[in-house]
């Protein structure tokens, strides 16, 4: 615009001959001037409070460390690393071990990424290259509501629909078809109540699909359309395009979109509460019910009476604030390494 | 501009003085308790009533036993409430007076095809056996021998207990104990324990959901829960050997004959009671309080609560499944009020004047 108004563009420097030399004196030549002054504040004080809260933020998560840490630190200290081996869970006894709720908690986790990853993905695809463009908005639409739907309600849907659902047709033709089978049959014994590891990974699975397939089409949808319209050109079919030039250019996006399922599905608690079925105890079979970490302190929490067994619970909470870190860093060395590979 | 700000200030200022008011007198009359939560409804609808009445308002957070014991030892509330009752020993470790308030039963709840209410007879033995994982099938012959005139499937038995800490499980858990050896070796009492067997829900709402729609399963609940959810509760044999079917009359029945006088702390667990018509476990919600007050006129207002939901609450308890204390263990506790809680300097806070 300003190159319209210009009478006579200047060759060098910034338009010196047509604005006085006051206002284009950059502002601490101006320390006189009292808006000059302000401006100054207001810029001091958004960075300082742009500073503080970026630091609080770090310092929040110091401090649940520290609070989780001093806490846990009696039962660490009672069972030792024994507390990471042990699947004993006593209260009378007052022994207690985290294998149990570990062991579910990455069980479940894996179940939901084997099944909400793939669904996602594929509907990720299907928004983006095959869906007329008229339906493409409502479906997105209602994916996002999907993920806006309280954890509670999927807990509610899995205990009174899902679970029956499982009890009655899915369970018992399970073990019939697949039990007699040697070692895939153990994962589908026992007796089908519908509760369990099983229905726990699959409402799992069902809360973290809407999430991986949002972010995914977001993800998918930036990829340069010349590299798209240009596959397109030289005579690649759809499938060719999703393979060759979609997924390999928002791998670390489609990384990243998993992982946030995947952090979701560890940490969930009210849904899995409703349907994994407490209990301590690790069993090969996926009918067989469990618990996770996050279960157990929601169940137990409240009404955990003596100090060994509060300072256990706290330290499960530890166990799974160190499993997430350790996952999200995962992720983030995956993500390197990818891109590293891709670069070369 | 400026005028039109106004008159939304001003309502604003008028809502402050409103609200500061209404905290202010509520403060002047309340009462804090906080602890369990199975006789939340009946302390909830006392304090209602109570509260029409008098204008003392209480201010009850049903946080669990657990929360409510840790809450008293604070100091943080007025009194706390816990299901299962402290020892002797830990009363006096921390200078606390224990004592029953209310009572209710703990039925086992079936969901057996064409098996309806009160109908299934179990003895304790085979109840612990289930629970043990010991006894898996319905039709068992365990379970036939006594049921001679069910038809029982053979159908795997879905086991459901507590997963969260609770004054129930602790009652069905010292019942198991009591009559079965075994369980008293290899699981034991508490408000939780390491179950052999089964799945857990939350709460008494989350076994009878569980109990309720998962065909074979088994179940504990308070009875108030099993007649709400139109659970099928069974019969089981008391201490006596005769089979009973809980009702409020066979839980007065159990409270009738419990030793309350000669038990230092109230420490009365009402499982397995001797008399014909006893319920075998039946269980009563205690309350604590310190034996020191620093403020006695506080401790008043409570006692003097507690004192008319003795009296008139009877009622209002039973409309809710609940059993109120018989009359001679209210005298009983009455006359602990008045021996051990005093104020700081030693005087007696009870009869209040």
């Amino acid at each position: 615009m300003a190159g319209e108004v210009r009478p006579n563009p200047p060759a060098e420097g910034r338009g010196g001959e047509i604005f006085p030399a006051a206002v284009l004196s950059v502002p601490d030549a101006v320390p006189e001037s009292p808006e000059a002054a302000h401006t100054g504040l207001a810029e001091r004080g958004f960075a300082l409070l742009c500073r503080s809260a970026a630091f609080a933020v770090a310092g929040l998560l110091l401090a649940v460390f520290v609070v989780l840490g001093v806490n846990a630190a009696p039962a660490l200290h009672t069972f030792g690393f024994g507390f990471l081996t042990t699947e004993v869970w006593n209260p009378v006894t007052e022994r207690f071990g985290a294998v149990a709720p570990i062991f579910g908690t990455l069980i479940t986790s894996a179940i939901a990424m084997l099944i909400g990853l793939p669904l996602a993905l594929g509907a990720a695809l299907f928004l983006n290259e095959y869906c007329p463009h008229r339906l493409r908005g409502p479906v997105i639409v209602a994916i996002e509501l999907l993920a806006a739907v309280p954890s509670i309600i999927y807990g509610m849907w899995g205990l009174l629909v899902l679970a029956p659902f499982l009890s009655a047709h899915f369970q018992p033709f399970m073990t019939a078809w697949v039990g007699p089978i040697p070692i895939l049959g153990a994962l589908f014994q026992g007796p089908p109540f519908g509760i369990g590891m099983l229905t726990a990974g699959l409402i799992l699975g069902f809360m973290v699909l809407p999430f991986i397939c949002s972010v995914s089409c977001q993800v998918l949808a930036t990829v340069d359309p010349v590299l798209r319209e240009a596959a397109y050109g030289v005579g690649a079919t759809t499938w060719e395009v999703c393979r060759n030039v979609l997924l390999p250019f928002s791998r670390t996006g489609l990384l990243g979109a998993a992982m946030l399922g995947l952090g979701r599905a560890l940490g969930e608690t009210m849904a899995v509460t409703f349907v994994i079925g407490n209990s301590h105890r690790i069993s090969a079979s996926l009918f067989a019910p469990g618990t996770t970490i996050s279960a157990s302190l929601a169940n137990e929490f409240t009404e955990a009476v003596g100090d060994t067994y509060l300072s256990s619970l706290q330290a499960l909470g530890l166990v799974l604030f160190l499993i997430t870190f350790i996952v999200l860093a995962a992720a983030r060395l995956l993500m390197r390494h990818v891109e590293r590979r891709a670069a070369q | 501009m400026p005028f039109a700000f106004n008159p939304v200030r001003r309502l604003a200022v008028c809502a402050a003085v409103a609200a500061g008011l209404v905290t202010g007198t509520a403060q002047a009359a309340e009462m804090t308790g906080a602890g369990a939560t199975f006789p939340y409804p009946v302390y909830a609808k006392w304090a209602e009533a109570y509260k029409a009445k008098t204008g003392v308002s209480l201010n009850y957070q049903s946080i669990g036993s657990g929360g409510g014991i840790k809450q008293i030892e604070a100091k943080t509330v007025d009194f706390g409430a816990s299901d299962m009752p402290l020892k002797a020993d830990d009363l006096d470790k921390n200078g606390l007076v224990q004592w029953p308030m209310i009572m209710g039963g703990v039925v086992p709840v079936v969901n057996v095809p064409g098996v309806a209410a009160g109908q299934m007879k179990l003895n304790g033995k085979v109840l612990a056996d289930i629970y043990l994982g010991k006894i898996t099938a319905w039709n068992d012959p365990a379970i036939a021998k006594i049921n001679p005139e069910l038809k029982l499937p053979n159908q795997p038995i879905a086991v459901v207990h507590r997963s969260d800490g609770s004054g129930t499980t602790f009652l069905f858990t010292s019942y198991l104990a009591a009559v079965s050896p075994d369980w008293k070796s290899k699981v034991g009492v508490n408000t939780a324990v390491e179950w052999p067997a089964g799945i857990g829900g939350k709460g008494n709402e989350g076994v009878a959901n569980f109990a309720g729609q998962t065909a074979g399963s088994i179940g504990y609940v308070e009875y108030a829960y099993a007649l709400q959810n139109k659970l099928a509760f069974t019969q089981l044999t008391n201490h006596e050997g005769a089979y009973v079917k809980p009702d409020s009359a066979s839980f007065q029945a159990a409270a009738a004959n419990a030793d309350w006088k000669g038990t230092p702390g109230f420490h009365v667990v009402l499982v397995d009671q001797p008399g014909k018509a006893s319920w075998p476990i039946t269980g009563a919600s205690f309350i604590l309080m310190h034996k020191s007050q620093a403020k006695p006129e506080n401790a008043q207002n409570v006692l003097k609560f507690f004192s008319w939901a003795y009296a008139n609450g009877g009622k209002m308890a039973e409309d809710l499944d609940y059993v109120p204390m018989p009359g001679p263990v209210v005298k009983l506790v009455e006359g602990v009020w008045s021996k051990d809680i005093k104020s700081a300097d030693g005087k007696p806070v009870w009869p209040a004047k």
